[in-house]
C-alpha cells in the first residue's frame, strides 16, 4: 500500500484546482456529478425505507394479537402490504444499492471521472420521486390492494377499480424507466471507462456485481413494462390479456411478472454480495479468496436467474413436468451461491480479523442470507411448496434473504464507506449498538415466522386464529426492536454528520485496496481528471 | 486485482487528461422526469375522468425536453474534443443496449401472442383454436405484404444513404434519407388504413384484437419514432453536419430503423401469416 500513498497526491493537486461546485439548484436539481446523484439516491432510499418500515410496524402492531383492530378493513390491510413491498424493493433497496453505492463507487473504483452519461444519470434519479408520489397516491387512496405481485384478477378493474391502482402501475413504469436508464449507464461506464490497465479480470468485485445487476435490469425490466402495459390496457381500454371472459389468461401475467420478478431478487442481492466481498476482504486483511470464482459465480447466478421464474408459480396450475424443470433449475442456483458463501468464509479463514461495525454487518449478512438460502432450497421443492406456498414460511424466507441479506449489506456499505463519502467517521460504539439491536430484532421478527408458516398460517391476512398468537406476539416484539434500531441508526447519522473530526484517505488501512481509498475523504468534486494507470 | 502484497492495484498517473465528456449541469433531465410524471398521471386522469389537460401538458413537456436535450447533444458533438473517439464508442454501446432493452419489451408481447397461439384453451374457456373461431383476420398478402416490402425497401434506401455518406456524397445522402423517410410515412399510412378496416375492435374485441393491436401498435409507434429520428438526421445531413468519419447520429438512427424493420418481419411472419385465420372480406 505504500505505493498508493506515495503516488496519490500526484493526481490530487490537479483535482483541487477543479473543485468548484455549482450553486444549489444547479448542483442538486440539474446535477451531472456521480457523487451528488449517488447522495441523492441514498437520501431517497432512506426516506423510502423509513416509510416502508413504518408500514411494517403498523402491520406487526395489527398482528401482535388475534382479533386486533388497528387496521380496520381488509382493503386497507391489502394496500399496506402492497405499498410496503413496493416501497422496500423499488424505493429503498434498489436506490441504495444500485443508484446510491453504484453511482458513488463504480467510477471511483475503476478510475473514471464520472458516469458515461451524466445527464441520463440525473434523469434516472429524478424519475424516482414522481414514482414515489404515485405509489403514495395508491397507498393514501387505499386502492392498490393487489399485493406487490399485481396479479390479476386482484389488480383488474373489477376487484380494484380505483385510479389508485393505475397510479401504482404507472409508478412502476417510471421506476422501471429509471432502472433501465441507470443500468444502461452503468454498463457503458464499466465497459468503456476503466482506467488503463484495469482489465475485466482485475475489476473490483463490487463493480462486477453492479455489472451483472445492470444486465439483469436491462433485460428483465422491459418485460415487466410490457406486462403492466397490458394490465393497464385491460383495466382501462377494454383489452382482455388476462381476462378469461375475452379468451385471456391470468397465469400469463404471472409468467411475465416473474420473468422480471425472479431476476429482480438477484438485482436486489448481487450488489450486496459485492459490498460484502470488499468488507470481508478489508477486515480480514486478505485478498478475497477465489476472485475469479466469485466473478463467474455472480455471472452464473445472473444467467440461471433468468430460467427459474416459474418456481413462484408451483401452485398456479402449471403441469408436473414444468414444475420438475423449474425445481431442478432452481436448485442449481444453490451451487454458485454456495461458492460465494464458502469463498467469504475462506477469505476470513486465517485472516487477521477486525470485528468493527462494517465487518459485523458483513458477517451478519453472510449468516442470515445463508439461513434464507437454505429455506430457499426447501421452498424450491415443488412438492414441499405445495403446502408452504403463501404461508408465513415464504415470508420468513424472503425477509431473510432481503431484509436480512440486502438490507444488512446496505448498512454494511454505509458503515464501510460513510467516512469516504462524508469525510466524517461514524461513532463505533453506536454503530455496534445499531448492529446488535437490528440483529436481535430482525431474527426475533422473522425466525418465528418459519414456525407460523410450517403450522399453516397464511400470509397477507390481517388476523389469525388464536393458535398462532404466541409466535405472532414474539414476532411483533422483534419488529419494535427493529424499529428502535432504526432510531439508533438516525442517531448514528446525526453523530456522524455533526462530527468535527476528519478521516484520512484510507482509514481502514492495508486491507482496503481498491481505488476509492486512494482518493481524499470526501473525494474531490471531480476525481481522476488526469487518467490514472493501474499497474 | 493483483500486484502488491495485499492484492491491491497500484495507482499511478498516466499523465494524460481523461478523454471523456463531462457535461455541465443541465435542467433537461429533471424537466423530462416532470414531463414523464405529468404524462402518466395524465393518462390516469384521462382514463378515469376523461380529462386530457394534464396528459397534453405532460406530452408537451416531454417533447420540449427531448428537443432541448438533444439540441445540446448535437451542439456538443460539434465542439472539438467533446465527443472523442472513446465517447463515441460509449454512445455506440449505449444505443446497442437501448435497442437490446427494446427487444425485451417486444419479447413480452410475443410471449403473450405465443401463449395464446400454443395454448388457446389455457383457462378452459372452450376456445380450442387460434385465432379464435369468431375472429376474421387480415389477408397477410394484401396490405401487410405491401408494408413488408415498404420496410425492406426502406432498409436498402437507408443503406444507400449510408454509403453515400461514406463516399462524401451529400446529395445522395439527403436523397437516400429522404426516400427512407417517405417510405416510413407510407408504412404508417398503410397501417392507419389497415387499422381503420380492422374486422375486430380493440376495446372489448377479445384476446386476439388485444394482442394484435398492442403488438402492432407499439411497433407502429416505434416506426413513427424512427421516422422522426431519420427526419432529424435529414436536416442535419442537409446542414452538412455528418462527415465520412463522424456520423454516429446517423448510424444510431439507421440501427434503430433496422431494429424496427426486424420486429416487423417477426410480426408479419408470426401474427399476420402463421396466425392467419378466416380471412376477412375486403
Amino acid at each position: 500500500m505504500a505505493a498508493i500513498s506515495d503516488t496519490h497526491s500526484h493526481g490530487h493537486g490537479d483535482d483541487h484546482a477543479h473543485d468548484h461546485k455549482p450553486g444549489f439548484v444547479a448542483r442538486w436539481l440539474f446535477s451531472t456529478n456521480h457523487k451528488d446523484i449517488g447522495t441523492l439516491y441514498l437520501i431517497f432510499a432512506a426516506v423510502g425505507g423509513t416509510l416502508g418500515g413504518l408500514l411494517s410496524e403498523i402491520m406487526r402492531a395489527q398482528l401482535q394479537f388475534p382479533n386486533n383492530h388497528i387496521v380496520t378493513e381488509g382493503q386497507e390491510w391489502n394496500t399496506i402490504i402492497t405499498s410496503h413491498g413496493l416501497l422496500m424493493i423499488f424505493f429503498s433497496v434498489m436506490p441504495a444499492l444500485i443508484g446510491g453505492f453504484g453511482n458513488w463507487f463504480i467510477p471511483l473504483m475503476i478510475g473514471a471521472p464520472d458516469m458515461a452519461f451524466p445527464r441520463l444519470n440525473n434523469i434516472s434519479f429524478w424519475l424516482l420521486p414522481p414514482a414515489f408520489v404515485l405509489i403514495c397516491i395508491g397507498l393514501l387512496m387505499g386502492e392498490s390492494g393487489s399485493g406487490w405481485t399485481l396479479y390479476p384478477p386482484l389488480s383488474n378493474a373489477i376487484y380494484e377499480p380505483g385510479m389508485g391502482m393505475d397510479c401504482t402501475l404507472f409508478a412502476l413504469h417510471l421506476a422501471g424507466a429509471s432502472s433501465l436508464l441507470g443500468a444502461l449507464n452503468f454498463i457503458v461506464t464499466i465497459f468503456n471507462m476503466r482506467a488503463p490497465g484495469m482489465t475485466l479480470h482485475k475489476m473490483p468485485l463490487f463493480v462486477w456485481s453492479e455489472l451483472v445487476t445492470a444486465f439483469l435490469l436491462l433485460l428483465a425490466v422491459p418485460v415487466l413494462a410490457g406486462a403492466i402495459t397490458m394490465l393497464i390496457c385491460d383495466r382501462n381500454f377494454g383489452t382482455s390479456f388476462f381476462d378469461p371472459a375475452g379468451g385471456g389468461d391470468p397465469v400469463l401475467f404471472q409468467h411475465l411478472f416473474w420473468f422480471f420478478g425472479h431476476p429482480e431478487v438477484y438485482i436486489m442481492i448481487l450488489p450486496g454480495f459485492g459490498i460484502v466481498s470488499h468488507v470481508v476482504s478489508t477486515f480480514s486483511r486478505k485478498p478475497i479468496f477465489g476472485y475469479l470464482g466469485m466473478v463467474y459465480a455472480m455471472i452464473a447466478i445472473g444467467v440461471v436467474g433468468f430460467v427459474v421464474w416459474a418456481h413462484h408459480m408451483f401452485i398456479s396450475g402449471i403441469d408436473v413436468d414444468t414444475r420438475a424443470y423449474f425445481m431442478a433449475a432452481t436448485l442449481v442456483i444453490a451451487v454458485p451461491t454456495g461458492i460465494k458463501i464458502f469463498s467469504w468464509i475462506a477469505t476470513m479463514w486465517g485472516g487477521s480479523i477486525e470485528l468493527n461495525t462494517p465487518m459485523l454487518w458483513a458477517i451478519g449478512m453472510i449468516f442470515l442470507f445463508t439461513v434464507g438460502g437454505v429455506t430457499g432450497v426447501v421452498l424450491a421443492n415443488a412438492g414441499l411448496d405445495e403446502v408452504l406456498h403463501n404461508t408465513y414460511y415464504v415470508v420468513a424466507h424472503f425477509h431473510y434473504v432481503l431484509s436480512l441479506g440486502a438490507v444488512f449489506s446496505i448498512f454494511c456499505g454505509f458503515y464501510y464507506w460513510i467516512g469516504k463519502m462524508s469525510g466524517h467517521q461514524y461513532p463505533e460504539f453506536w454503530g455496534k449498538v445499531h448492529f446488535w439491536l437490528t440483529f436481535v430484532g430482525v431474527n426475533l421478527t422473522f425466525f418465528p415466522q418459519h414456525f407460523l408458516g410450517l403450522s399453516g398460517m397464511p400470509r397477507r391476512y390481517p388476523d389469525y386464529p388464536a393458535a398462532f398468537a404466541g409466535w405472532n406476539y414474539v414476532s411483533s416484539l422483534g419488529a419494535y426492536m427493529g424499529g428502535a434500531a432504526l432510531l439508533v441508526f438516525f442517531y448514528v447519522c446525526y453523530r456522524t454528520f455533526t462530527s468535527k473530526a476528519h478521516v484520512a484517505d484510507n482509514y481502514w488501512g492495508e486491507g482496503a485496496t481498491t481505488l476509492e481509498w486512494t482518493q481524499t475523504s470526501p473525494p474531490a468534486y471531480h476525481t481522476y481528471l488526469e487518467m490514472p494507470r493501474i499497474t | 486485482m493483483s500486484s502488491d502484497a495485499h492484492g491491491g492495484p497500484v495507482l499511478t498517473s498516466s499523465g494524460l487528461k481523461h478523454p471523456y465528456h463531462l457535461p455541465d449541469p443541465s435542467p433537461w433531465p429533471i424537466l423530462g422526469s416532470l414531463g414523464g410524471f405529468l404524462t402518466v398521471f395524465g393518462i390516469v386522469l384521462a382514463a378515469h375522468f376523461g380529462n386530457y389537460v394534464v396528459l397534453v401538458l405532460g406530452a408537451l413537456t416531454v417533447l420540449t425536453t427531448m428537443f432541448f436535450w438533444w439540441r445540446d447533444v448535437v451542439r456538443e458533438s460539434r465542439i472539438p474534443g467533446a465527443h472523442s473517439a472513446i465517447v463515441q464508442l460509449g454512445l455506440r454501446y449505449g444505443m446497442t443496449l437501448f435497442i437490446a432493452s427494446e427487444v425485451m419489451f417486444f419479447v413480452g408481447f410475443f410471449w403473450s401472442y405465443f401463449n395464446f397461439l400454443i395454448f388457446p384453451d389455457t383457462q378452459g374457456n372452450g376456445q380450442t383454436v387460434w385465432p379464435p373461431s369468431n375472429v376474421h383476420t387480415f389477408d397477410p398478402f394484401h396490405l401487410p405484404l405491401l408494408n413488408t416490402m415498404i420496410l425492406l425497401l426502406s432498409g436498402t434506401t437507408v443503406t444507400w444513404a449510408h454509403h453515400c455518406l461514406l463516399e462524401g456524397d451529400r446529395k445522395g445522402l439527403v436523397r437516400g434519407l429522404g426516400l427512407t423517410i417517405l417510405l416510413g410515412l407510407s408504412f404508417t399510412a398503410c397501417q392507419a388504413i389497415e387499422y381503420s378496416h380492422a374486422p375486430f375492435a380493440f376495446n372489448g374485441g377479445g384476446v386476439y384484437s388485444s394482442v394484435f393491436f398492442l403488438a402492432t401498435g407499439f411497433h407502429g409507434f416505434h416506426v413513427i419514432v424512427g421516422t422522426l429520428f431519420l427526419t432529424v438526421c435529414w436536416f442535419r445531413a442537409r446542414a452538412g453536419q455528418f462527415t465520412p468519419q463522424r456520423h454516429f447520429g446517423f448510424e444510431a438512427a439507421a440501427w434503430y430503423w433496422h431494429f424496427v424493420d426486424v420486429v416487423w418481419l417477426f410480426l408479419f411472419i408470426c401474427i399476420y401469416w402463421y396466425g392467419a385465420g378466416q380471412i376477412a372480406a375486403e
